[in-house]
């Protein structure tokens, strides 16, 4: 069954290459990511044993990322059909083999327990999100392909030489060398901790450069900006989960070293600088992709504040996985249409989207209420979680630094958002093909529901699970 | 054949200096070739033979001393610009940088935990400042060719750590490692190619157009 996670897309991947109908390839991605969602589904119920040699096993933390992204997927790609005919003037095949690549990658962080084979897994994610950013073949797009790709691939192999330093405690502890997570764990009591500081230091670096945390969090902008809505759906709402997922890999390992204090501290500190700039950055933000860019910054410094902080906030922090994912996904995708049917992503020309196009108009307003923390919509509960925790623990300063920029957030948000939505249409507004339908609206509309069913009832195995996975995060007594 | 391992290194740190003061990139591209085929030769010296050895080191100086070199060639070619101009800091400081750098690797490498049989080895020293040297390529260089050159040299030094650790890293994750490095290179190259096609340089200092107003 792993095999299969992995394998079915990299032969949607060949078969949509190989597809000459620009047509008909959208439609076959949404078929192979409907059959991963499938896969995705029966593994969760039914966990096959880890494989022999411990290289792949599907926890529980693995899980919940694999859930969100696959859901996810499934939703870009069914929006794909409907947004990428609105593209018909240029080929689509690269966006499609480029995200079913991506898609097979990502599923392989997800259930990889070794770490050098996670690391390459999540390089490769970094490499075949590339070309689509650089979907629009502009001056502007090229920029941020270049950023992104060369900060992530350095960010990247500084968390490789970190993974090589983890490598080397073992062997100067003369345990079994080892990079698997089930050996690290047990022999963490052993390893040189001389080493296993400095891997600590340097995985969290790369790691949170993948993730965008502040401040290496400088080429998120520029490539969720230019990149197309559904790309920037699935770098900000699954590239950064896995990220997240390598950087909770590094956390269990801390927790059996014992020396788990240290790295919580750079989480939360790391995440606090990412709220405040994020708070700064957001207000007067005149374009609206950018803006979302900084609340992904936001978001990234929020489940690294939860993880610093451990304890009850860590079941925040992986709700917020699934939270802040789909919640991401309806805001880019909305956003992807208003844009379309714009021609234009700076907030002096889009004004009166409820008018123009109401249901886009409507989601991108719920996504923002959603985003921002409001009840009744999932992101709440999880921030509700963190913050509470903060306080119950006694750390008043970071709870009220959390509570402060989540507010000059929702401010400066509201600001762009609610003249975007609201007032009338400008009289010179260019007039665009783009009308809404179905395929393009059906799918953010998908997700907000989700995201409003999980703010409102958490289904009981879905509650299981993040218990299940908390349990791996926590001290052992 | 230990010695011989510590001369190359010395080989490949020169390597670095070279490419921190020279300003001509083929020369460049071809200075990092060398560089990845001193690379490939060192797994041989410090392993016990054995053919899974041979195939490995044939596939390290394949990619790193020739296919990799061979793209930037192209892409530095067809964008017809062979100079860095006006790096942001200049080949003088740069190259002070990089001794007082090396100089920092080495005291730094002193006092971490080694094991007593690579106690005597450079590969740790060597390792860090290869890394530091790569970094300062690519912040200080404007243009693009020269980022990448520093990109691969910062692999580079990642790689000699890696050398350490032949039980640890299987085959398996070696080979994705390098696999993802050559594509991420040639993915660099074709962005490469099109940003000399869209504003007929390769000056990534150009690249200001996003930003915050």
């Amino acid at each position: 069954m792993f095999a299969a996670l992995i394998i079915l897309p990299l032969i949607g991947a060949a078969v949509t290459w190989l597809i000459p109908y620009d047509r008909l390839r959208p439609k076959v991605l949404s078929l192979f990511a409907l059959a991963h969602t499938g896969i995705t589904i029966q593994l969760i119920s039914f966990t096959p044993p880890a494989s022999p040699g411990g290289w792949f096993n599907l926890d529980a933390l693995g899980k919940i990322v694999l859930l969100s992204t696959s859901i996810l997927f499934l939703t870009c790609a069914v929006y794909s059909v409907g947004y990428l005919f609105y593209r018909r003037e240029r080929s689509n095949r690269v966006i499609c083999v480029g995200l079913l690549v991506c898609l097979s990658a990502a599923s392989l962080v997800t259930i990889a327990h070794h770490l050098g084979l996670m690391w390459v897994a999540l390089e490769t994610t970094t490499i075949s999100m590339a070309p689509l950013i650089y979907f629009n073949r502009n001056a502007r797009s090229i920029e941020a392909t270049w950023k992104y790709l060369l900060i992530c691939s350095v960010g990247v192999a500084l968390a490789l030489i970190g993974l090589y330093f983890l490598a080397y405690s073992t062997i100067v502890a003369r345990v079994e060398p080892s990079l698997l997570l089930d050996d690290l764990i047990r022999d963490a009591g052993k390893l040189s901790s001389g080493w296993v500081h400095a891997a600590f230091v340097f995985l969290l670096v790369g790691f949170g450069t993948k993730m965008g945390l502040a401040p290496l969090h400088t080429w998120k902008p520029d490539a969720y900006g230019e990149a197309p809505g559904l790309v920037g759906a699935l770098l900000s709402g699954g590239l950064v989960n896995l990220a997240f997922l390598a950087l909770l890999r590094v956390y269990q390992i801390c927790l059996a070293t014992k020396e788990i204090t240290f790295f919580q501290n750079a989480l939360v500190v790391m995440g606090l600088i990412s709220m405040i700039f994020a708070a700064v950055f957001m207000a007067r933000q005149a374009d609206f992709k950018r803006m979302l860019a900084y609340s992904s910054v936001e978001h990234v410094g929020i489940m690294a504040v939860a993880l610093g902080l451990g304890g009850k906030a860590i079941f925040g922090a992986l709700f917020h996985i699934l939270a802040n994912g789909l919640t991401k996904g309806v805001l880019f995708l909305s956003s992807g249409n208003i844009h379309r049917s714009y021609n234009s992503k700076n907030t002096d020309h889009v004004r009166g989207a409820l008018r123009r196009l109401p249901w886009s108009g409507g989601l991108f307003l719920a996504g923002f209420i959603a985003i921002t923390g409001s009840p009744p919509f999932a992101p709440f509960i999880s921030e509700f979680t963190i913050v509470s925790s903060a306080f119950i623990q006694g750390r008043m300063l970071v709870g009220a630094i959390f509570l402060i920029s989540l507010t000059v957030i929702f401010i400066g948000m509201a600001l762009t958002v609610l003249p975007m939505v609201m007032g009338e249409v400008p009289p010179d507004s260019e007039s665009t093909s783009y009308r809404d339908s179905i395929l393009t609206v059906g799918p953010p509309l998908f997700l907000l529901l989700l995201v409003f069913l999980l703010g409102v009832w958490i289904p009981a195995p879905l509650m299981t699970l993040l218990s299940d996975a908390s349990a791996l995060l926590e001290v052992p007594q | 054949m230990i010695t011989l391992a510590d001369q190359l290194l010395v080989l490949v740190l020169l390597i670095n200096f070279i490419l921190l003061g020279t300003s001509r990139q083929i020369f460049s591209i071809r200075a990092v070739a060398v560089q990845g085929v001193i690379l490939g030769i060192l797994p041989g010296l410090i392993h016990p033979f054995s053919w899974h050895l041979v195939g490995i080191t044939i596939v390290i100086i394949a990619v790193k001393g020739f296919v990799i070199p061979q793209l930037l060639g192209r892409a530095v070619r067809s964008a017809e610009i062979n100079r860095e101009v006006e790096p942001f800091l200049g080949f003088v400081p740069t190259l002070l940088l990089g001794a007082i750098f090396t100089a920092i690797s080495f005291s730094f490498a002193g006092r971490l935990p080694m094991l007593p049989e690579h106690q005597n080895y450079m590969f740790v020293p060597a390792s860090i400042a290869t890394l530091m040297a790569g970094f300062l390529i690519l912040t200080t260089r404007r243009k693009a060719i020269s980022q990448v050159i520093g990109y691969l040299v910062l692999e580079n030094g990642i790689f000699i750590f890696g050398l350490l650790l032949a039980e640890a890293m299987p085959i398996m994750v070696e080979a994705g490692a390098l696999l993802d490095l050559l594509v991420g290179t040639f993915v660099m190259g074709i962005v490469i190619n099109q940003i000399s096609r869209e504003f007929s340089s390769l000056d990534t200092s150009l690249l200001t157009s996003l930003k915050e107003e």
